[in-house]
């Protein structure tokens, strides 16, 4: 048995699977560009210490058959590029960070 | 020819179409522990109910050298039968024929057995064992899924449909099953994927088994996508003969009546399982078994969202559709895939004219990012939409907790319930009191001297006033508080009284439930 609270009380209890393995909160970081879906890289337009601005297009990412673009959020310098042409990559996984 | 040789002309042309796929196809079949198709249906079917028509229908694929190919039965069976002395129309596609592809006759067979079920208002049971669309027809085994999506809906709450999951059932055609009631997998055999593990490689490369992805304990536990998990096909079709006895031919029928029996009192003690302190657990399907007809319970979706107890029971001798909290899981919290396990059983219960007992023992919703950014409030809604929708006989029995949102979803009176019993332990509150006091005294516990003996102090002045069924009752909210072992005699009561309920709602096409 295990301690599940609800509005301060702790109850006793089995926990599941599925709630143990659930997914903990992170807050969007802006300096990180992830792929928002899982594909391959077609095109890297940038590498470290490029200067970009905010919505340009940085990265080429196929998936279900289409060339997709990844743009920055924001203004900044590349800090590292974690992916080449080729890579297949997951959803969320990082690509790029910015600085 | 005279109608002797007519007759063994017949004879022999059935041979030719039984034998399905052909000796070698059906050792791959039984090597892997499969039944056939044909084995299927005898062993689920009432011993020479079985029925089969179409045995002669033939594919009319042209492309690709089609016209060539001889597929008996264009790999499924069809037909009408008897199950535990109901009668049912089935089918069951043959993997020994073209690995069960569906092609357009194949799907014209599975529509014309469907139609028949709908107009002679029985249940339609199907057995998938395909590998998917036959790729050689094209956009015409395309068309045969849509015809049968199509009718799944229109016989959604008009004839109980159940699908059985022998083998794969990857793409589309996994939306067959997902329209229907209730869904049975059998380990090791059933796989159902829209996208499977080679797909997923060379896309994503990402690498998992087929079993792991969509296999039997994947969707009763992780997906919620199984109503029932089977070791073995004969344990799957014992279960389909089960519940068979428990729901009704058709939505104009109530299910059938069984010889009135009495719990087994010595096995379950009501008024022994549930512990008096609301922070213990307890198992509450003891609680159900208590309450039942020779204590007989057949639980559904039983791996999946176990902090919700879903399933039916007979009270004297008529089926009742269980909704309880489980104390043991999580606390009984009602949270996403809670609710749409609930929901969803609530409308079938309302579809098929079963009554509703709810049991009640539930701290609230489960707190967390990962519930309110999965929808929670969408997904919970549907537990109040289902409760206040449903026109059956509605009975509430409040075992403890019942704080908060969680009162008023687990179908209190203010969502039409026609009784709402509590327990003498039950506890009505808008929450518990621990949080109550931390909010109501939140000064004076912060400015005394001693804030833990102050917030014990009035958690226990909360507990002293609040936590009873006495404040609701005071209300007229509970219609009765009653003594635990009173509890079977008063719900056969409630039923009987309930047995004419007549409300109707206001015209409309339909709702619009937060699917």
């Amino acid at each position: 048995m295990e301690i599940l609270k609800v509005d301060d009380v702790a109850y006793t209890t089995l926990l599941t699977k599925k709630f143990r393995e659930r997914k903990k909160y992170e807050p969007n970081d802006p300096k990180k560009v992830t792929a928002f879906i899982p594909g391959t890289i077609v095109g890297v337009s940038i590498k470290k210490g490029s200067k970009v601005n905010a919505n340009d297009k940085l990265i080429a990412l196929e998936a279900m058959k289409m060339v997709n673009q990844v743009a920055t959020p924001m203004d900044g310098v590349v800090k590292k590029v974690y992916v080449k042409v080729g890579d297949i990559v997951a959803k969320n996984q990082l690509l790029l960070e910015l600085e | 020819m005279g109608l002797k040789e007519k007759t063994s002309d017949l004879k022999m042309r059935m041979r030719h179409a039984l034998k399905g796929g052909g000796d070698k196809a059906i050792e791959k079949q039984k090597a892997v522990g499969k039944l056939t198709a044909r084995e299927r249906i005898l062993a689920l079917l009432d011993p020479k109910s079985f029925h089969e028509y179409d045995l002669f229908v033939e594919h009319a694929a042209k492309d690709f050298d089609m016209d060539k190919k001889y597929l008996p039965g264009d790999g499924v069976l069809t037909g009408t039968g008897t199950l535990s002395g109901h009668p049912v129309c089935i089918y069951a596609q043959d993997f020994t024929v073209a690995g069960g592809s569906l092609g357009w006759m194949h799907a014209k067979k599975i529509t014309k057995i469907m139609d028949h079920a709908l107009k002679l208002k029985v249940p339609l049971i199907g057995i998938n064992d395909s590998g998917g669309a036959r790729i050689q027809e094209g956009v015409n085994s395309l068309a045969g899924y849509g015809e049968i999506f199509f009718r799944n809906t229109l016989a959604s709450g008009v004839i109980p449909q159940i699908s059985v999951i022998l083998g794969p059932c990857a793409g589309g055609a996994v939306y067959s099953p997902a329209l229907t009631d209730f869904v049975f997998v059998v380990d090791k055999i059933s796989k159902m994927f829209i996208t499977g593990p080679e797909v997923i490689k060379s896309v994503l490369g990402e690498e998992i088994s087929m079993e792991a992805l969509g296999g039997a304990r994947v969707h009763c536990e992780t997906t919620g996508n199984a109503h029932f998990y089977a070791e073995s096909e004969e344990q799957c079709f014992s279960q389909i003969k089960k519940l068979a006895g428990y729901i009704p031919w058709n939505n104009t029928r109530k299910a059938e009546h069984f010889p009135k029996k009495s719990p087994k009192t010595r096995q379950y003690k009501i008024d022994q399982i549930i512990s008096e302190d609301p922070k213990e657990p307890y198992d509450v399907r003891d609680v159900i078994k208590s309450l039942t007809d020779d204590s007989d319970f057949l639980e559904i979706m039983e791996l999946f969202a176990q902090n919700m107890v879903i399933g039916f029971g007979r009270i004297n001798g008529e089926t009742v559709g269980f909704v309880a909290n489980q104390p043991l899981v999580l606390a009984g919290v009602l949270d996403v895939d809670s609710s749409d396990k609930a929901a969803r059983f609530i409308r079938y219960c309302d579809a098929f004219n079963i009554p509703l007992i709810t049991l009640v023992d539930l701290p609230g919703y489960l707190p967390g990012v990962d519930q309110e950014h999965a929808g929670v409030i969408r997904h919970g809604a549907k537990v109040l939409y289902s409760y206040s929708e449903a026109t059956v006989p509605k009975i509430t029995l409040i075992l403890r907790k019942a704080y908060g949102g969680g009162y008023i979803a687990m179908c209190s009176h203010h969502l039409r319930a026609d009784f709402v019993f509590a327990w003498p332990t039950a506890e009505i509150a808008v929450m518990g009191p621990e949080g109550a006091a931390n909010i109501i005294f939140r000064k004076e516990i912060a400015t005394a001297k001693n804030p833990d003996k102050m917030r014990q102090e009035k958690v226990e002045e909360y507990k002293e006033k609040f936590a009873n069924p006495y404040v609701a009752a005071a209300y007229g909210y509970i219609d009765a508080v009653i003594e635990p072992n009173e509890t079977r005699k008063i719900l056969i009561h409630a039923l009987e009284i309930s047995a004419e309920k007549d409300v109707s709602m206001p015209t409309k096409k339909h709702g619009i439930p937060p699917f």
